[in-house]
């Protein structure tokens, strides 16, 4: 167990390629920190430069203190989980489990009880004699982990290890990784692209684009004060509606023009954020939660003044818990780095219909709403929990003007 | 082929194809769906026809050479099944008497068993390196291995007999000696034994390897307790196809082999004679010969399993 620190780190390929630029995280003694980013933002490289499998171009990674970028990954005393898995085929269950411990010149009888432990934690005790091949998905995760356990490592690391479980089996391994982490308080990085991992996993949550890092902070913490509109877009599910507005009126009486259509905010806002009085009479960008977005018909009435939305619901999906609306406002899309890269991730194009200024929001609905398709509908906005960035450089606007309250020095 | 090409592509994305085709239900071979389409019976009735084909003449020298010499002169070996009583030890026995022929066998397996064993570990080695260590010049030297697969053993008879007939270390000579037999054939085993070892180190997925690796692995242990296990079954086909090629070598041994030297099919072929028949000591020798291959083949034929790699990866 040790805290493992990465200082300026970058990574620059043979062919000139840069996957990571001055990667900067110091992960404490205990904890569990996720990487997260959409394919390609270098969040696997990070973490096999931490491995030792990949050489460290710039900067530096310490492990318990000790600088390990000359160190091969045999001698860094930590432990890796593979999406993959990376069973050995022709070993048994025991055997691949106990792999680590068997190169490390450990009496047999002690790599037996070692196992037989390890076994037990994950439920594998009546598997231990049977070849990875037959084992199931689930079985052979847990295999994986094992492996990673019984050595007692410094650190674990971990590269997408649910990825290749089916959705069900995901949730409850899910639960099963925080457990054994909590259990056994070793500092654990783990990379993920799913949102959903990383916030339920994670301690703190480190998010990646294009090898930079934007922003780490404890879940709640990212969800509510994305730094950019990168952090906002990704964290979340379905994510934050950004759409293009102006703040209007004064500081007693702010008001936000979006499509056409105003919606009132309360001073309190302003009073918040300091910083947001210089966008007074600006554009700038709106984010808009889906679930701080309600049927009028069902919201208190007179509980967000006139802070309204007006469209006609193009989707309706009802999720039983609650039910997404979607529906478009005629204000312009909010086309930046951020959403260009955050659109290529989700696999949709923005440029599709940049001409008409039009956005496609969803709202998070109660289930009593009996809105359906092709309904108009008017939706009644929390204004009090807007969030705003700047328009050029995608900052999120709080107290001071250089805005993003970026987390990377702990 | 473009090996270099190859070569490229699975060094830097070896994770992800590696995984794909490890995992998963194999496709079905070409020979299974033929078999699928035309129907096991008749399928099974031609392989029969074609043993049968392979198997008579087997079966008839080992019948020529469980009769005398007399009665193999007399008449053929089907003759056998109207006299069984003429079935006799009595060829090998004198065979077996013969010490220039014992000694010929004892100098096929003093050529074949180093002459494969420094095969499979020098290839496996040199495949290992060339599949997944960095070096400069990696791909350009295997590219010349590949192209030495092409090199006919013709070509090197005369170089290489005038070069042994120069090395004359303090009396031992490697012109005429086992030595110089030996060396001859790893030279010109090992390009197609690391082409094919390489090629099948290649396949294993890379995460395999850098798991060993996190666990503490050397690059010697990797290789020693993950890849050369792995690789069973290539290094046992590799072994048979080298062992077989050897075993039953006549070229090499008439170049490089004197007579205190010569493997059992220089002497086989010394025994011919063009009018009297001989065929008591030919038709043991020959079966002789022919039985220690199919034993290896037997006691190597387990490790051709296939599908070991499932379950490693996803």
């Amino acid at each position: 167990m040790a805290e493992v620190a990465l200082t300026g780190v970058g990574k620059v390929y043979p062919d000139g390629t840069r996957a990571v630029t001055d990667l900067n995280l110091t992960i404490a003694d205990g904890e569990f920190l996720v990487l997260v980013g959409p394919s390609g933002c270098g969040k696997t490289t990070a973490l096999r430069m931490v491995a030792g499998l990949e050489d460290i171009s710039e900067g530096t990674v310490t492990i318990a203190d000790r600088e390990v970028n000359r160190v091969p990954a045999r001698d860094r005393d930590v432990a890796m989980v593979f999406q993959s898995y990376a069973l050995y085929p022709h070993l048994s269950v025991r055997d691949n489990i106990g792999f680590g411990l068997s190169l490390r010149r450990i009496p047999k009888a002690e790599i037996r009880e070692k196992v037989d432990k390890a076994a037990q934690t994950l439920g594998l005790t009546e598997h231990l004699s049977r070849k990875p091949r037959n084992l199931s998905g689930g079985q052979r995760q847990r295999v994986a982990m094992g492996r990673a356990i019984v050595r007692e490592p410094q650190a674990f690391l971990m590269d997408e290890p649910l990825s290749n479980l089916d959705a069900k089996l995901r949730v409850q391994m899910r639960a099963e990784i925080a457990r054994i982490q909590r259990d056994l308080g070793v500092t654990t990085v783990y990379v993920t692209h799913d949102q959903t991992e990383a916030m339920t996993l994670g301690d703190r949550v480190a998010v990646m684009k294009k090898g930079h890092l934007q922003q780490v902070a404890a879940p709640q913490e990212l969800y509510d004060r994305p730094a950019n509109l990168f952090v906002a877009g990704f964290i979340g599910s379905p994510a934050m509606n950004l759409l293009q507005g102006r703040l209007t009126g004064d500081a007693e009486d702010p008001r936000i023009e979006v499509g056409g259509q105003t919606l009132a905010v309360p001073g309190r806002v302003l009073r918040e954020r300091p910083a947001l009085a210089a966008y007074l009479g600006r554009d700038l960008v709106v984010g808009i939660r889906p679930e701080d977005m309600e049927d009028s018909e069902l919201a208190a009435a007179g509980a967000g003044g006139g802070a309204s939305l007006t469209s006609t619901a193009d989707l309706v999906e009802a999720m039983g818990s609650d039910v997404l609306v979607h529906f478009a406002v005629e204000a312009a899309q909010v086309v930046t780095e951020d959403t260009k890269e955050l659109a290529r991730d989700a696999g949709t194009d923005v440029l599709g219909h940049l001409e008409a200024p039009r956005t496609d929001l969803v709202a998070r609905f109660s289930p009593r709403t009996r809105v359906k398709v092709g309904d108009p509908v008017t939706i009644q906005v929390d204004t009090g929990r807007l969030h705003f960035f700047d328009i050029e450089t995608g900052a999120s606007i709080w107290e001071s003007a250089a805005g993003s309250p970026r987390e990377d020095e702990v | 082929m473009s090996t270099a090409g190859t070569q490229a592509g699975t060094a830097a994305d070896a994770p992800r194809p590696g995984a794909g085709s490890a995992a998963g239900a194999p496709r079905r071979s070409v020979v299974a769906r033929v078999v699928g389409r035309v129907g096991g019976g008749a399928v099974q009735a031609v392989l029969a026809v074609i043993a049968l084909f392979w198997l008579v003449p087997t079966f008839g020298l080992l019948i020529a050479s469980l009769r005398s010499n007399e009665d193999n002169n007399g008449g053929g070996w089907w003759q056998v099944f109207s006299k069984p009583s003429q079935l006799t030890f009595q060829s090998y026995s004198a065979l077996l008497d013969k010490s220039d022929f014992v000694d010929s066998f004892w100098n096929t397996v003093l050529i074949t068993v180093p002459a494969t064993t420094l095969v499979v570990v020098i290839a496996s080695l040199a495949a290992y390196a060339f599949a997944w260590l960095e070096f400069p010049g990696r791909d350009w030297l295997f590219l010349l291995v590949v192209a030495l697969l092409v090199v006919p053993v013709q070509l090197g008879l005369i170089p290489v007999a005038k070069l042994y007939g120069q090395i004359d270390f303090g009396g031992f000579k490697m012109a005429g000696s086992i030595t110089g037999v030996v060396l001859f054939h790893v030279a010109f085993g090992l390009p197609f034994a690391i082409f094919l070892l390489r090629n099948f180190f290649a396949a294993i997925p890379r995460d395999l390897l850098e798991a060993a690796r996190m666990d503490g692995g050397s690059e010697w242990t990797i290789f020693r307790r993950v890849v050369f296990p792995l690789g069973g079954p290539a290094i046992a086909s590799l072994g048979i196809f080298q062992f077989l090629w050897v075993w039953n070598d006549l070229l090499v041994a008439l170049v490089f082999a004197d007579p205190s030297s010569q493997p059992m099919t220089q002497w086989l072929q010394s025994q011919m004679r063009q009018f009297t028949g001989n065929i008591d000591v030919l038709a043991p020798g020959a079966f002789l010969s022919l039985i220690i291959p199919l034993v290896v083949f037997f006691a190597f034929q387990r490790y051709f399993v296939q599908g070991v790699l499932a379950g490693s990866v996803k």
